[in-house]
């Protein structure tokens, strides 16, 4: 029974990571209709300023004290202000072009930024995994479970309910909504779209960097971990409908879920499972479950 | 000999009935016109008619033969065609290329991979015929994108023309163009369709247009026929001058 | 799409191109000429690559998946059949690539712009892992060697032993091997994107609704495009592989597919040649580049961003722009 309690939580533990980049993704495609390909890169920039910022001060001061953890935004808050750049500088000016462009340009932000984290960071991984241990872990039955995996489904709950709240809940958010929904009739009534826009990239690039910052005491942040969260962030978006936080939700939930029965039965063919799930939605219901057609 | 016909043809955006059960019959060789003010469900309709959207329910005949379930592509190869109201070209073709493309639709000859399309003189000489007949011919090596807005909607017809269909919907072929404009296109329009024998229906809001171009007028409003006849019986329609005339623009 | 000069034009500059590029090994040091084979096998990628980008307006970022599988076929047909035919090669490397694409193809062809983007990256993604789950078939993060091949069944080959010159054969043998394939393929291309099959791709790309509505079955027209670019990436990989002598995951990774990408923008996408010299000049500058730098991606990168925002036409297309005489001539 433990054992099932365990994979449930592996399995949001998963997801929580998985909502945050996946949600910022929508976000993003819902307010601007622009899917950023170096939104992996966000979560891994999240991730290295995260484990940097954490090891210097392990570095200088007293052993992994808990009070570190108050750290873990700082990633999360690079990621968006490095969002609130990026948008008025690459993105705007190619709203009126063909997409390809808005791609093509994303595409070159994505190898700068793996470049960038490269010159900024090294190839070697970043890891803080004092922090991951420091915090001990649960006895749950007879196993023992470590209580940071909690920690970060906490926060991926707490983020869900945040965005939720945010988006339907604040002044903002109804502003964020009505631009989505209809951007020339908001501009008419007089909304700043140019501010609501980098206010909504740079939300969902913070999203993506708390992603990475909560995964570091973990996993570490290594190269090439954008790309892989950027084909997963797809995978899931695919499954949930590109555009909709409930559907990242979802899709988070249930990629996590099908992840953790894969590497328990399949543990060969993991990536491969996901893969085939979105192939499978992909050719059923293309817009996803909750997505707009 | 009734070329097409639909009953209660239905189609609704969430409580929005755009289309309401809809009868209509149209019989070859009829010009008609569709009217009615923004939201009527004019363009909806052609929308469910040609293949664009899916309808909720009712049926579709053509030729007596239920067409329905049919696909866009079938409906085009039975003869069924449409411009559209906001100009849908290929803008970086050439207005010759646009017509001369969807010949080469019509032929069945776009699978063809190893042929020049330019050497292709039957096909040429037809494109340019046609654009010749629309007056587009001095404009025949013009990208389609820079073309004038009166000319675009020209080509706009030329091309679902070229599909030599038996039954063609135009949906306002004459909006966004000046008052000046309108008249010669609409004449380029007619002269075209009346000798080749091509079934038109035309969408449209002004209102002398209407009346002097079409012999049928069909008037819709919140979804459903609101009457149908003549252009007398229809000015005469006091349902109609109600709630359609007086949102039409001035003569 | 604008094309450089009218057909009588285009065969007289072409041939001229050509008849420089025969003479090439006579003027230049072996190494040179091999290097422009690089250019020239690019090229062919190239060519096929924009037929979707350019041509249908389909921006794909997987395009490493068909030159991999290209060259990884070429590998297996040494590994396992020990053959070292050349034709053997260009046939196991159009056919496995084209398996591919058709696959794919099937999958990616019904969704545009962001979603055809990232399905097609993500796809190629999985045969790069699986190149190393089944490495002991495909020799894993060590690759794959491929010795130099016979030409044209074994006619020509590379003497062995004591006067054996690899150099020599494929500065000379090789590159006019290439050289013929190249101008096959430009030829060939040429007359697809001038087809009225062409001009359905293009309308596609123009509009995608008017396509439907004046028959054209998108989807279908399409996944043939699909299939060719493929093929044509494919066939680059192949005639890569024994030139390189050795095939590895390295050209199934995205950052490959990205500099198909970079090197067709980077020559003008929306031209015919653009593609050809970009990737011509692409070789030239990774070569003597990135032997300046690790960061490499980020030169890349930042080309890229320059590119998309101050020259979106490449080099080739504002050329064209800058070049009085073409504007007399019809755009198609």
């Amino acid at each position: 029974m433990d054992i099932l309690l365990i994979h449930l939580l592996n399995a949001l533990l998963y997801a929580s990571v998985l909502f945050l980049i996946a949600g910022g993704l929508s976000l993003i495609y819902g307010v601007m209709r622009i899917v950023n390909l170096a939104h992996g890169n966000l979560y891994a920039f999240g991730a290295y300023v995260t484990a940097w910022a954490i090891g210097r001060i392990i570095g200088a001061g007293p052993e992994a004290s808990i009070a570190l953890y108050a750290l873990l935004p700082v990633g999360a808050l690079a990621a968006g202000a490095l969002g609130a750049v990026i948008e008025p500088t690459l993105l705007r000016p190619l709203y009126n072009r063909a997409e390809e462009y808005q791609l093509l340009i994303t595409f070159g932000l994505l190898l700068i930024l793996e470049d960038l984290m490269r010159l900024l960071w090294g190839p070697y991984p970043l890891s803080v995994s004092a922090l991951y241990e420091a915090l001990g872990s649960l006895h749950i039955g007879e196993s023992i479970y470590p209580t940071y995996n909690l920690l970060v489904i906490v926060i991926g709950g707490v983020a869900a309910a945040g965005i939720w709240a945010f988006v339907y809940r604040t002044q903002f958010g109804v502003v964020l909504r009505a631009t989505s929904q209809n951007m020339r009739m908001a501009s008419a009534l007089g909304v700043n779209v140019n501010r609501v826009y980098v206010e909504a990239f740079s939300l969902g690039c913070f999203m993506a960097g708390l992603g990475g910052a909560v995964v570091v005491p973990q996993q570490g942040a290594v190269l090439g971990m954008g790309v892989d969260a950027l084909i997963l962030a797809f995978v899931v978006v695919v499954i949930g409908g590109l555009g909709s936080l409930e559907g990242a939700l979802v899709g988070a939930l249930l990629v996590g879920i099908v992840r953790e029965l894969g590497i328990t039965f399949f543990p060969e063919i993991e990536l491969a499972v996901l893969y085939l799930m979105a192939a499978i939605v992909l050719l059923i219901r293309p817009a996803g479950l909750f997505g707009r057609a | 000999m009734i070329l097409l016909e639909t009953k209660q043809l239905s189609k609704s955006f969430g409580d929005t009935h755009a289309v309401d059960h809809v009868d209509l019959q149209v019989a070859a060789g009829e010009v008609l016109a569709l009217i009615g003010s923004n939201g009527a469900g004019k363009t909806t309709l052609v929308n469910l008619i040609s293949g664009l959207i899916p309808l909720d329910s009712g049926a579709l005949l053509f030729e007596g033969a239920d067409i329905t379930a049919a696909s866009v592509h079938h409906k085009i190869e039975l003869g069924i065609a449409r411009s559209f109201q906001l100009v849908n070209l290929f803008d970086k073709l050439t207005a010759l290329d646009n017509v001369a493309l969807t010949i080469f639709s019509r032929e069945g000859k776009t699978r063809r991979l190893l042929s020049l399309a330019d050497h292709d003189s039957v096909v040429r000489r037809e494109a340019l015929d046609i654009l010749e007949s629309f007056g587009l011919a001095p404009k025949a090596q013009a990208i389609a994108g820079g073309l004038s807005q009166g000319e675009r909607k020209l080509l706009d017809v030329a091309v679902a023309y070229a599909l030599r269909p038996k039954l063609l919907f135009l949906d306002e072929p004459t909006s966004g163009v000046s008052t000046r404009e309108k008249a010669p296109i609409m004449d380029i329009i007619t002269t075209v369709v009346r000798s080749h024998h091509i079934t038109a229906v035309i969408i449209e809001h002004d209102m002398d247009v209407v009346f002097t171009y079409c012999p049928r007028v069909v008037a819709m409003h919140q979804g459903r026929i609101l009457a149908d006849g003549t252009p007398d019986e229809i000015r005469r329609n006091e349902q109609v001058t109600a709630n359609l005339l007086g949102t039409q623009e001035p003569a | 799409m604008s094309d450089i000069v009218a057909p009588r034009r285009v065969v007289a500059w072409s041939a001229a191109v050509l008849i420089a590029l025969a003479l090439l090994p006579f003027i230049v040091p072996a190494y040179q000429t091999v290097l422009l084979s690089y250019g020239l096998i690019f090229a062919i990628a190239a060519l096929g690559f924009n037929l979707l980008l350019g041509y249908t307006g389909l921006l794909s970022f997987g395009h490493s998946a068909y030159f991999g599988v290209g060259a990884y076929a070429v590998a297996f047909v040494v590994k396992y059949a020990r053959i070292d035919s050349m034709e053997v090669f260009l046939l196991a490397g159009i056919a496995g690539s084209a398996l591919v694409a058709a696959l794919f193809g099937v999958l990616c062809v019904r969704y545009t712009r962001i979603f055809f983007g990232i399905l097609t990256m993500a796809l190629s993604q999985v045969l790069w892992s699986l190149a190393f789950k089944f490495f002991w078939v495909t020799g894993g993060s060590d690759g794959l060697r491929v010795p130099t091949p016979t030409l044209l069944g074994g006619l020509v080959r590379m003497p062995t032993g004591a006067s054996e010159d690899k150099l020599g054969f494929l500065s000379h043998h090789y590159y006019y091997y290439v050289l013929a394939l190249f101008a096959l393929a430009v030829a060939l291309m040429w007359v697809i994107v001038h087809s009225p099959f062409g001009k359905a791709l293009q309308a596609i790309r123009d509009n995608e609704t008017r396509a439907e509505f004046v028959g054209v079955q998108v989807w279908h027209y399409r996944w043939v495009a699909f299939l060719i670019s493929g093929i044509y990436t494919g066939l680059a990989g192949a005639l890569w592989v024994p030139l390189n002598g050795l095939t590895t995951p390295d050209i199934l990774h995205w950052t490959f597919s990205g500099k198909i990408v970079f090197f067709t923008v980077l020559g003008g996408f929306q031209t015919f040649f653009g593609p050809i010299v970009g990737a011509v000049i692409f070789n030239y500058l990774e070569t003597y580049a990135v032997g300046n730098t690790v960061y490499w991606q980020m030169v890349l990168g930042v080309v890229l961003v320059v590119l998309v925002l101050a020259l979106p036409a490449g080099i080739v297309g504002t050329a064209l722009r800058l070049w009085p005489r073409s504007r007399k001539v019809a755009v198609s």
